[in-house]
């Protein structure tokens, strides 16, 4: 079987423009949602307690905001989590009630009138932690993305390593957005996943660099737009099948993963697609925009392919 | 058409030489043989552990062994699982059914702490790995399970460096005093706190001077100096050097760290973790408990140090038989039953440190111990009075209480133990320094030392994080987990098998050897598997496939492009190797990167995905096309099934 029967020859650069229009939009409506609405961050960053519960009938949840109110429980957000029966409260540090003992309290407010409630999970989280997570989290991705800058820039060229940046940059701002619109909630995992995306993203654009770079070698002739048209379209049916079986695997944990990873499952697809979308459009209409040709990647390359591996 | 192949050598193509499946075969092997701890499940243990110095003995052994044997509860096996110096600290006993353990354990119970009163030995439910004694002994041991899988309690505590930090200030104050002070003629001055340090001001320099060389003989290696002027008088600055604020960061998470160990033993908790994070945290894991209030109760209970004077005039005797005089109380103790007065001279908030070091004239293991300036006045004056008494060292600690209920024994709360952790004699009167003696091995000062820190309680710990995880979510994660790695792997499986047909299998055939080799190299390095962690291994899993579909894609078009078969398959191989290199290396930085500076559940994520990366490099580059040169090597190949 193939998806792609035969050499495909797209004019994926003649869209380049629209592409840009498009990325730039997503950009900017990323960013002022990002400022305006902000991310509907988990606990991890908030700090606060989090308690989850389960009924053994279906939770009433207008209920639950009575009884959390009547012991003066402030800004808690009561949603269920997977099921009608299970209620998960999240809350931020409350002034009157020790830490301590807020999971006690709403436990046995909660049962009050005689519903049995199962205490399932509970968190507290400092502060603190949450403040120097974002920190962190934010230092991660800046500090990841230079070293990827320094390693591309030097088993490629400068031009393709502001090329790859440039294309991580827009999928992180725009997954970041997505989760701002969507309001989904923005935890470690979250995190976690928005650096998976940059790993990916980044595997698919090197796939296309190194191809890029290859026909820039092997093609005497032909400008540098058509270089890499071909080279796109050489790597097409594998960016294809990659993204398919990424997909298929990330679908299964968004089904079958449980709640907890629910969120990380979500911004890996968003982030497979965009990944894909990007390696496409912003990497190589990047590095072309900033005049890459093929002088650029004439030796001193001497290394051949695969020498490294000594693959018979 | 000869393209680059340097290493060709003699050899046809698409055939690897003999070494190059030995060690695919070696690799591969010692995969199989280090993941299968993970297939033989756990059995139910009990685990028998000494509180504190109680060793188990073997009497005590013999004794419950039969006790088993009468009851009709048969262990599998029974195995020491930690020994100490003196002797046995903790015995693993596992057996085959859930309903023998818990006989098992009360039956264990009633041998070791045979009065409610007497609790000197922990009983705890766990779960021992089931794996075959030849291959635990070769190493093989399971994955562990995080909190997140398994339930439990988790704790960040913050140890409070800034009391710490506070204490030595003070120290420093009354050591500047002392220095100056015991000069000929004595050195006058002003003194007050600056940041970790003080500040001395003086009159004239050459009281600075003088200051300043007293002080430098005295406190060299400790503080950084500096003679300076200001407002027209001469200063100096002495502030503790970096070795030194390391060493009180060092110490003081140090302390909280082992109080905390004695504390989670006495719960009985089956392998908890407690483990330094950062400069200043420390997270206790607690798999298996549920109750985090009585947790926090007895984690965050305070030990205190008391200094009391010893009661020569008690008959020890008829105190051993229950008259004590009023006043007083005896204490077992390692010297010997011992009566104390109840009365407490010094308290040990006084003590500002405790340290194991030698005694420089005769080089002996000594405990040097130092008081606050109240302290050391309040001890100047006991220990005058008190020439050739005994100084007893109690320490106060709380420690939990069991219960029989139901037949099961239950936590119902805590209670203050005082132990007699020294009594040494005063040989003469002292203050603020001294030190104890007594024929000590090193091992046995650094202990004493520990223990009079812990209860000093240098700096105090809170807890900025806590979760507690249910046991049924933790079955839940684990389902769900494993559920979605199957489900996930299955498609691509299918998937790769439809899309390209034999290479497809073969894709696949590495996919799964990948999967093994991560669960191996997991496994032996004791990595904690949890709900993000298994996250990474689908993703991996999911990405490891593109460097077979890279090269597969690569053979297609080296067809297209008219090569023959075998060529295809050679130079579809080598035209990938590189690209795929170049992409696993960005994908392994990000993963450092995340491994570096993330903490829990990143972490998690970032070390399964980095042990992928690197597993699937072999099973998909080595391994596969090891299996396509057998397949295709050597001969004439027609058509290619892919």
């Amino acid at each position: 079987m193939q998806i792609l029967n035969k050499e495909t020859n797209i004019d994926f650069l003649k869209l380049r423009k629209f592409a840009m229009v498009l990325s730039i939009l997503l950009i900017v409506g990323s960013v002022t949602s990002f400022f305006t609405k902000g991310l509907n961050y988990g606990l991890d960053f908030t700090g606060g307690t989090l308690i989850e519960v389960g009924y053994e009938q279906d939770a009433d949840i207008p209920k639950i905001h009575d009884q959390l109110e009547a012991i003066e429980i402030n800004g808690a957000v009561v949603q269920n989590f997977g099921s009608a029966k299970i209620v998960q409260i999240r809350m931020p540090q409350q002034e009157h009630i020790e830490n301590a003992k807020v999971g006690d309290e709403v436990l046995s407010a909660l049962r009050s009138e005689g519903a049995s409630v199962t205490k399932r999970d509970q968190s507290f989280v400092g502060p603190v932690i949450g403040e120097e997570l974002k920190e962190k989290g934010g230092l991660a991705m800046i500090v990841a993305l230079i070293c990827i800058m320094i390693y591309v820039a030097l088993r490629f060229e400068w031009k393709f390593a502001v090329g790859s940046v440039f294309a991580l940059a827009h999928d992180v701002i725009i997954i970041v957005g997505f989760f701002s619109i969507t309001a989904v909630e923005f935890d470690l995992t979250v995190l976690a996943a928005l650096l998976a995306v940059i790993g990916y993203s980044l595997n698919d654009t090197i796939v296309v660099f190194d191809r890029i770079r290859e026909n820039f070698l092997r093609m005497r002739k032909g400008s540098s737009e058509e270089v890499v048209n071909t080279s796109l379209n050489q790597t097409l049916s594998r960016t294809l099948m990659t993204s398919i079986t990424t997909l298929l695997v990330l679908l299964a944990l968004f089904f079958y993963g449980g709640q907890t990873i629910h969120s990380f499952a979500e911004a890996l697809i968003v982030g497979v697609f965009i990944g894909t979308y990007s390696s496409i459009y912003v990497a190589s209409p990047v590095a072309l925009l900033l005049g890459v040709k093929k002088e650029d990647l004439m030796p001193p390359e001497v290394e051949k392919e695969g020498e490294e591996f000594d693959m018979p | 058409m000869f393209v680059n192949q340097p290493n060709q050598q003699q050899l046809p193509i698409n055939t690897y030489p003999k070494w190059k499946y030995v060690l695919i075969v070696i690799v591969l092997s010692l995969a199989f043989l280090y993941a299968a701890p993970n297939i033989f499940g756990k059995d139910p243990a009990v685990q028998l552990s000494g509180l504190r110095d109680a060793m188990i003995t073997q009497q005590q052994l013999d004794e419950i062994e039969s006790s088993w044997e009468a009851n009709g509860v048969e262990p599998v096996s029974v195995k020491p699982s930690a020994i100490g110096e003196e002797g046995v600290k903790q015995i693993i006993a596992r057996f085959k059914k859930d309903a023998d353990q818990l006989k098992a354990r009360e039956l264990a119970n009633d041998v070791l702490n045979p009065t409610l009163e007497n609790q000197n030995y922990v009983t705890a439910l766990n779960l021992a790995p089931a794996t075959p004694e030849w291959l635990a002994n070769l190493g093989g041991e399971p994955m562990k399970l995080g909190l997140d899988l398994r339930g439990g309690i988790h704790f960040l505590m913050q140890v409070d460096m800034e009391q710490a930090l506070k204490r030595q200030q003070d120290q420093l104050r009354r050591d500047f005093i002392d220095t100056l002070t015991d000069q000929e003629p004595s050195i006058r001055g002003r003194v007050e706190p600056i940041e970790n340090g003080m500040l001395l001001s003086f009159r004239n320099q050459e009281d600075a001077e003088r200051a300043y060389e007293a002080l430098f003989k005295e406190h060299t290696g400790r503080i950084d100096l500096q003679l300076s002027e200001k407002g027209g008088r001469p200063i100096i600055r002495g502030t503790l050097n970096q070795q030194k604020l390391q060493e009180i960061k060092d110490h003081a998470i140090d302390q909280n760290r082992v109080i905390l160990s004695s504390r989670v033993n006495s719960l009985g908790v089956a392998e908890p973790l407690i483990q330094r994070q950062g400069a200043d945290r420390i997270v206790v894991q607690l798999p298996g408990v549920q109750d985090s209030a009585l947790a926090k109760q007895i984690l965050g209970a305070t030990a205190s140090l008391e200094f009391r004077l010893v009661d020569h005039e008690a008959d020890v005797v008829s105190a051993q038989n229950g008259r004590v005089p009023p006043g007083s109380k005896l204490f077992e103790s390692e010297y010997g039953p011992i009566v104390v007065f109840d009365e407490v001279e010094v308290a040990g908030e006084h003590l500002t440190n405790a340290t194991a070091s030698y005694d420089p004239q005769t080089n002996e293991p000594i405990v040097s111990v130092r008081l606050d300036g109240e302290g050391g006045s309040k001890m100047t004056r006991t220990t005058t009075a008190n020439v050739n008494n005994q100084l007893a060292m109690i320490l106060k600690e709380s420690r939990p209480i069991f219960d029989i209920k139901d037949g099961k024994r239950v936590l119902v709360g805590s209670e203050l133990e005082e132990r007699l952790i020294s009594a040494p004699n005063i040989n003469g009167p002292f203050g603020s320094r001294f030190q104890i003696t007594g024929r000590f091995t090193e091992a046995e000062t650094r202990d004493l030392a520990r223990k009079l820190r812990s209860g000093a309680l240098i700096a105090p710990t809170f807890i900025v994080e806590e979760r507690t995880i249910g046991a049924t979510l933790g079955e839940e994660n684990i389902q769900k987990g494993v559920t979605s790695v199957i489900i996930g792997f299955a498609l691509v499986l299918g998937f790769m098998l439809v899309y390209y047909k034999l290479f497809g299998l073969v894709a696949n055939v590495a996919l799964t050897l990948n999967l093994v080799m991560i669960v191996c190299v997991m496994s032996l390095m004791g990595a904690t598997l949890t709900l993000p962690g298994i996250a990474g291994i689908v993703l991996t899993v999911g990405m490891a496939v593109d460097a077979n579909v890279l090269i597969f894609e690569r053979i297609r078009e080296e067809l297209r492009s008219g090569s023959r078969p075998a060529q295809a398959i050679d130079k579809g191989y080598g035209h990938a190797v590189s690209t795929i290199a170049d992409a696993n290396i960005t994908t392994a930085i990000a993963a450092i990167i995340l491994f570096a500076i993330g903490t829990g559940p990143v972490k998690g994520f970032a070390i399964t995905l980095f042990i992928g990366i690197l597993t699937s490099m072999f099973t998909a580059i080595f391994v596969s096309r090891g299996i396509v040169n057998l397949m295709y090597g050597g001969r004439t190949v027609k058509k290619l099934s892919i």
